[in-house]
């Protein structure tokens, strides 16, 4: 079976991006370097949004198969070029085609080797979207690592402070665990009655994945070990307390447009992985289940949550700032997987779901704040709070984007952020009382630290001692057309979801239920 | 010889009248463009032929041992015979420049002749069933390899020729005692009689092997041929002449040579020690080998500096995976699963290898004749001076560390894999462990070529032939990385014709 649409999907932004390397040369490349790489991820989003839309509801189960069995046709490993979404990755595929696009219009003033920026830009979301399509299980750690290279060159090539020490400190943080992982696969593949790589059953094309083949089987390494390896895996990159620290240097130091991306889309991938393996493969082996362990994953998003906004009030920097706002928002995706410890059903549903939609939020709202981060940088050159102030008079459409970002952020009611939080909280109160009660104070720091830095960088009087000349603050502008489109593009999908949540809830409960069975 | 003996023999043949038809040309002419040019032309008859033996275009692949049983055509032997012309063709055409500057232009048709010759050597190494004849096929090969690193009669190119003609010596000692013993013992220098012969032998238990004569024997052939796979504690010349030879001679040298002996070792092993329990034996040999190469290896190559050295130490550290698989035997399966994974993942193991390695070389020849600097430092900045050559050294970098989506990853994956499945936990963990290590210092260069600045920013480039040679080199190993299956499906065809690996 090959439908061909996701194969399209993933390699489209890569191949466009090798051939604009290779090819594009003369005086005016960078510029058609520019135009041809944002077309690239224009018509992706595009394809996304086919991917998100000609998934039948109805039908449920994994759609538009691209499978060719002997893609390592060596016994010992036995694995098949096999992609496929089902209403779990769907949405996902959409939020990387939105990022994606929006990540690339953001990098139009990039000046600085255009031809490798873009090709490194490109590469990324193919990584990415390989990594939520991929349901054969080293296929997928391939993408999930393949994701570090690109990820790694843009920040220590386009970086600003110490990029190439926090570039260092993501990839080590990152291969760590990714070595972790490859173990897990591996213990998982031996195992006698397993011997697939296959991560959901697909029975058109008789395919039995590892969550059923999981059941019955008796394990090599004990089950608790294996979960425990892709766990550490996926709690660096999403990233959980303690396992956090790179990703505030990472944020820091990258361009607008990768915190962009890594806000938005990459830390997703360990959320979907603690989706789809974590809980996936781990419901009810012998000897051990996801249950077991809920209460403990309950305390750590606790703490995540707490202590992530806690530090956040804290910063000074604006970027900093939101870059540890997501250690918090994170801590809520993992907190909605808690809910799994529920004994009813739909309780559990609805904190996974949750999960899964904070996911979708995470990534347009604070994506949208990277960008309008970026675009006030751009203009006074500091990021420093106590040197900005009285932004508000002249540059009112980022001041208004920055406050619709900041909204959503705290969960304000009929934005994105809002749904996610709620559903969170009453999946997950019945179960974790405390740990959700804990938690819910994270909403009052968001509220916190959100408005607190909107209302010293926009609006107030300007500091006694600016940090910008008041020549610099004289000539100051609002935002122009070009960079409103990828501006719009996030707050579209913000106001949507918060009016509309249907449009990806519905999608994520296919996914959900699929995945608990 | 009966027509039969020809057909089977005539890739053989075809090449060695090609290194004729090469020194004659050379006597002709003084243009070096002309030698390469026929060279590299005429490579394609023994390609021909070798395809014809494959696939049996002019009649019946002539499979089946041949020249009184001491040569078999047969596809293990066909799939390395591929892999040596491969590399053969890459080096010929990476050499046009090198053969044709100053120093070199009198020696040029010497130097293609000789390469032509020494993978004469190794292409009637494969096919060899018959210790005699190994051993024969085992000088052809060392010896122009000798001249060949000398070939500059500089004081290092001499000093490297010397050392490896020395060290060659001794370990074709070592071989030809080994030899001596089994034929003592078992009375036949052909492997398929060893192997019948061992079965009937009485075997002491308690002693591995089941005798010391065999022992002593397996342990002094692998001594030998431990020397050409540039394993520990075989491996000091590598350093020394990768540094001192031409590097093209290096470059070959670390791809073929160790191509060669790695199948011609896999032959000994698995046709007259392919007993399930003596396979057992040497499995355990193999593995504690492959835990010290890829050690020793790895954790060497750290403090180098310069980085033909560096490149020298990351030979022998992939020799040390290589050997994983080699270790990973079908006997020691626990899966159910079928046999002849180990086996195979070293087919595939080596031939990506080939091509990343090949792409490695030929770019870091391109840089430093072009630069006169064969330090790290060196390479600062390259990405700025020479984009495409950096790109192509990055890309082999990175396929050399084993990171996904390259050759190099798969092929570790499938060993390691292998490893486990053979019930090599131990050996598995160690090879991970090995591959973190081996981050750090191709991360070291990777880091000087993308990120530090260079002194001198001129920009350069390297001449066309070369630049074609790696970036088909580089290509291959992408798309074998990519779609691993395509070569994984010609070695498992290679390997049910070796009758051991599919009854083992």
């Amino acid at each position: 079976m090959f439908d061909g649409l996701l194969t399209i999907t993933v390699f489209l932004p890569a191949a466009v991006a090798l051939l604009v390397t290779m090819f594009a040369r003369g005086e005016n490349s960078d510029q058609q370097i520019r135009w041809i790489s944002i077309g690239a991820t224009v018509v992706t989003f595009v394809l996304s949004v086919m991917v998100f839309v000609g998934y039948d509801q109805d039908l449920a189960g994994v759609q538009m198969i691209d499978y060719f069995e002997r893609w390592i046709p060596v016994d010992v490993l036995r694995s098949s070029y096999l992609l496929g979404v089902d209403g779990l990755s769907a949405p996902l595929v959409l939020l990387t085609g939105i990022l994606g696009m929006a990540a690339a219009l953001g990098s139009w003033r990039i000046k600085k080797r255009v031809r490798e920026y873009f090709l490194w830009l490109l590469l990324l979301e193919t990584a990415v979207l390989g990594v939520f399509v991929s349901l054969d299980l080293l296929l997928f750690f391939i993408f999930f690592e393949f994701e570090l290279i690109p990820m790694f060159m843009l920040i220590a090539i386009w970086g600003s402070g110490r990029p190439r020490y926090s570039a260092m400190k993501f990839v080590l943080f990152t291969l760590g665990g990714g070595a972790f992982m490859l173990v897990g696969i591996l213990a998982i593949y031996v195992t006698p009655g397993v011997n697939t790589l296959a991560i959901v059953s697909i029975p058109e094309l008789g395919i039995t994945g590892i969550p059923e083949l999981m059941v019955a089987a008796d394990l090599v390494v004990p089950a608790a070990l294996i979960f425990a390896f892709f766990f550490i895996a996926f709690a660096v990159k999403l990233p959980l307390w303690p396992l956090h620290s790179w990703l505030p240097d990472a944020h820091t130091d990258a361009p607008t447009a990768v915190s962009v991306m890594l806000a938005g889309v990459l830390l997703k991938m360990a959320g979907y992985g603690l989706l789809r393996i974590n809980l996936g493969f781990f419901q009810e082996t012998k000897g051990f289940t996801i249950h077991d362990v809920a209460g403990y994953m309950a305390v750590v998003a606790a703490i995540s949550v707490i202590y992530g906004g806690i530090i956040t009030i804290r910063q000074t920097d604006m970027k900093r700032l939101i870059a540890y706002s997501s250690v918090s928002h994170m801590g809520f995706v993992m907190l909605g997987v808690a809910a799994v410890g529920s004994s009813a059903a739909e309780t559990s549903a609805a904190g996974l779901n949750g999960a899964a939609l904070q996911m979708f939020t995470h990534g347009t709202i604070t994506g949208l704040a990277f960008l309008m981060v970026g675009l006030v940088y751009d203009r006074t050159h500091t990021r420093h709070i106590p040197h900005l102030g009285g932004l508000w008079k002249k540059m009112p459409l980022i001041a208004i984007f920055f406050l619709i970002a900041g909204f959503g952020s705290l969960g304000l009611p009929a934005l994105s952020g809002f749904v996610s939080e709620i559903m969170i909280f009453l999946g997950t109160f019945s179960v974790w009382p405390w740990a959700t009660g804990v938690s819910a104070f994270g909403v009052v720091l968001a509220a916190g630290y959100t408005l607190w830095m909107i209302q010293r960088v926009f609006f107030g009087a300007r500091p006694a001692s600016p940090g910008i000349s008041d020549e610099v603050y004289d000539d100051l502008t609002d935002a122009n057309w070009v960079d409103m489109i990828p501006v719009i593009a996030l707050a579209a999908p913000i106001f949507i979801v918060g009016i509309w949540p249907s449009v990806v809830t519905d999608m994520f409960d296919i996914g959900i239920q699929a995945v608990l069975r | 010889m009966t027509a039969q003996d020809f057909w089977v023999l005539s890739p053989e043949i075809a090449m060695a009248v090609l290194a004729l038809v090469v020194i004659s040309v050379d006597l002709v002419t003084r243009s070096m463009a002309k030698v390469s040019t026929v060279a590299f032309v005429g490579l394609a008859v023994p390609v021909i032929l070798t395809l014809n033996l494959w696939n049996g275009w002019f009649g019946d692949p002539a499979t089946g041992p041949a020249l009184f049983d001491t040569f078999e055509a047969d596809r293990f032997s066909l799939f390395f015979k591929f892999i040596l012309l491969t590399v053969t063709a890459g080096t010929i055409l990476a050499s046009v420049k090198y053969i044709a500057s100053d120093r070199m232009k009198d020696y040029g048709g010497e130097f293609v002749s000789l390469v032509l010759l020494s993978v004469t050597g190794m292409m009637i190494l494969v096919s060899a069933t018959e210790l005699i004849t190994i051993y024969v096929a085992l000088e052809l090969t060392a010896l122009p390899v000798v001249a060949l690193a000398a070939i500059h009669r500089s004081k290092q190119g001499v000093e490297a020729g010397t050392k490896f003609f020395v060290l060659s010596a001794i370990s074709s000692a070592l071989l030809l005692y080994g030899f001596a013993y089994i034929y003592g013992y078992t009375g036949s220098t052909n492997l398929h009689v060893i192997m019948e012969r061992l079965a009937v032998l009485p075997s002491q238990p308690g002693v591995p092997f089941g005798s010391y004569a065999v022992l002593l024997s397996v342990i002094m052939i692998v001594a030998g041929f431990g020397f050409k796979m540039a394993v520990v504690p075989w491996q000091m010349w590598v350093p020394d002449v990768y540094q001192g030879a031409p590097t093209p001679v290096a470059a070959f040298l670390s791809v073929a040579s160790k191509a060669a002996a790695f199948a011609v070792i896999m032959r000994i092993m698995y046709v007259a020690f392919g007993d399930a329990s003596l396979m057992q034996d040497w499995s355990g040999l193999f593995a504690i080998l492959a835990a010290v190469t890829m050690t020793l290896g790895n954790t060497l190559a750290l403090s180098q500096s310069n980085i033909k050295r560096l490149l020298g130490y990351s030979t022998i550290a992939q020799a040390g995976y290589i050997l994983v698989g080699l270790a990973s035997v079908p006997a020691n399966q626990v899966g159910a699963t079928s046999a002849g994974a180990g086996p195979q993942g070293v087919m595939y193991y080596l031939a990506g290898y080939a091509f990343t390695n090949l792409a490695v070389f030929f770019a870091v020849i391109a840089i430093t004749s072009r630069t006169n600097d064969d330090s790290i430092e060196g390479l600062n900045g390259l990405l700025k001076r020479s984009p495409l050559l950096a790109g192509l050294l990055v890309f082999g970098l990175l396929s050399l560390l084993g990171m996904p989506p390259t050759v190099g990853f798969m092929a570790k994956v499938v060993v390691f894999g292998a490893a486990l499945n053979a019930n090599l936990t131990w050996l598995a963990v160690i090879g991970v462990v090995n591959t973190v290590i081996a981050a750090y210092y191709y991360l070291r260069v990777i880091r000087a070529i993308v990120f530090e600045d260079a002194v001198d920013e001129s920009k350069f480039s390297a001449d066309k032939p070369m630049l074609v040679a790696a970036g088909l080199a580089a290509i291959g190993a992408g798309v074998f990385g990519i779609a691993p299956f395509l070569m994984l499906d010609l070695a498992e065809k290679a390997l049910s014709i070796v009758p051991a690996m599919i009854t083992g």
